[in-house]
């Protein structure tokens, strides 16, 4: 039974998560009389957006903008209120990698915890120090990671991670947070700014760093080559 | 609100781009913009177009997965191949699980070859 329950698991991953995905949902839309001249369809699409647009949904995902439209219910008329209220299904555009998936961004900072990611429109991915490549040390000077790339001689060749530069990394892990409400506007409460949704990357496999540290291999051995040469003359 | 399914299909990086640049338009027609709609369609579609998909066309998509189905592939190691196309055999060993033992050289070789004739890099990477 176990066995069966862990094998579903798997299955489940194979068939979805990735980068992006299409989420159902179903809510009841509240339109004000004041945009009763608007066609039902363009008030929910509007109120849809400005609802879910660039938060993240609890165990969904980060919500990007709206798909389509499956289907308008009746809408409801109820006492001491002018608004009506319909019930939609719809289907929602939602960035959710899947773990395992191999993703590009770009490096935001340095420091001691890992190697910040930013995606651009997703900033929460942390390469954790245990999942950079091996041996890596922290510069204090130019707060950046430096990957000790172990040359044939024994001697090292520093590999820079600077911020601003593409780098290649594999989703490892995610984690949903639920947030609590933020304070009214204008006051100063001590909320806690948690982020709702993180991922977790690692860089510590051939192929997954700076973009620029795997391009063209055969040429850069050509490079190393016609550099002995050179010291050989 | 209810989600009735978190994950009712899935999208290719250019799929997303096609759709919320068409939003953009129309929505820069109308003079209405949205803040937290506008800057996530923004960010993305930024953040898509320096990548791979940029050159991209629904055609050519269509034909690299037509001359994928001849390997065996997952769903994912297709899509992901969509997304970042593979230039080198050490990225193809990145997206596809147990490669070596699933792939032969000759096929390796002729996958990226096909990605480099359907999905062309694109000159700013």
């Amino acid at each position: 039974m176990v066995h069966f329950y862990a094998r579903e698991n798997v299955l489940c991953k194979l068939i979805f998560n990735k980068m992006f995905v299409l989420a159902e949902m179903k809510d009841v839309i509240r339109v004000t009389p004041e945009h009763f001249h608007q066609s039902l369809t363009e008030s929910i699409t509007t109120l849809l957006n400005r609802k879910l647009a660039n938060k993240v949904v609890l165990n969904v995902g980060l919500c990007i903008a709206l798909f389509d439209i499956t289907h308008i219910g009746h809408s409801y008329i109820f006492p001491g209120d002018g608004s009506s209220h319909t019930e939609v299904k719809f289907r929602y555009i939602v960035f959710r990698p899947i773990v395992e998936e191999i993703l590009v961004g770009k490096i935001r900072s340095c420091s001691r915890e890992g190697v910040h990611v930013t995606l651009g429109f997703f900033d929460d991915v942390l390469i954790p120090v245990n999942a950079l490549q091996h041996p890596s040390r922290f510069d204090e000077t130019d707060q950046a990671w430096v990957w000790e790339y172990p040359k044939e001689d024994g001697e090292k060749h520093d590999l820079f991670m600077d911020s601003g530069e593409s780098i290649r990394f594999r989703v490892t892990s995610e984690a949903f947070e639920e947030s609590l409400p933020t304070g009214p506007p204008g006051t100063e409460c001590a909320v806690q700014t948690v982020a709702p949704y993180k991922l977790v990357g690692g860089i510590n496999e051939p192929g997954l760093g700076l973009l620029s540290w795997w391009e063209a291999p055969e040429q850069e051995d050509d490079d190393d080559n016609e550099m002995e040469q050179d010291n050989d003359e | 609100m209810e989600t009735t399914k978190a994950n009712a299909a899935f999208l290719c990086n250019f799929e997303v781009m096609q759709i919320l640049q068409q939003l953009k338009d129309n929505t820069q027609k109308k003079h209405k913009r949205e803040g937290s709609l506008a800057t996530v369609t923004y960010e993305t579609v930024h953040f898509l177009q320096n990548s791979d998909c940029k050159n991209q066309s629904a055609q050519a998509i269509q034909k690299f997965l037509e001359a994928m189905k001849q390997f065996k592939l997952t769903k994912i190691e297709k899509l992901m191949m969509v997304n970042t196309p593979p230039r080198t055999e050490l990225e193809i060993q990145l997206i596809v699980q147990e490669s070596e033992e699933r792939l032969s050289e000759e096929e390796v070789k002729k996958i990226i070859d096909l990605a480099n004739e359907f999905l062309p890099p694109s000159d700013s990477i």
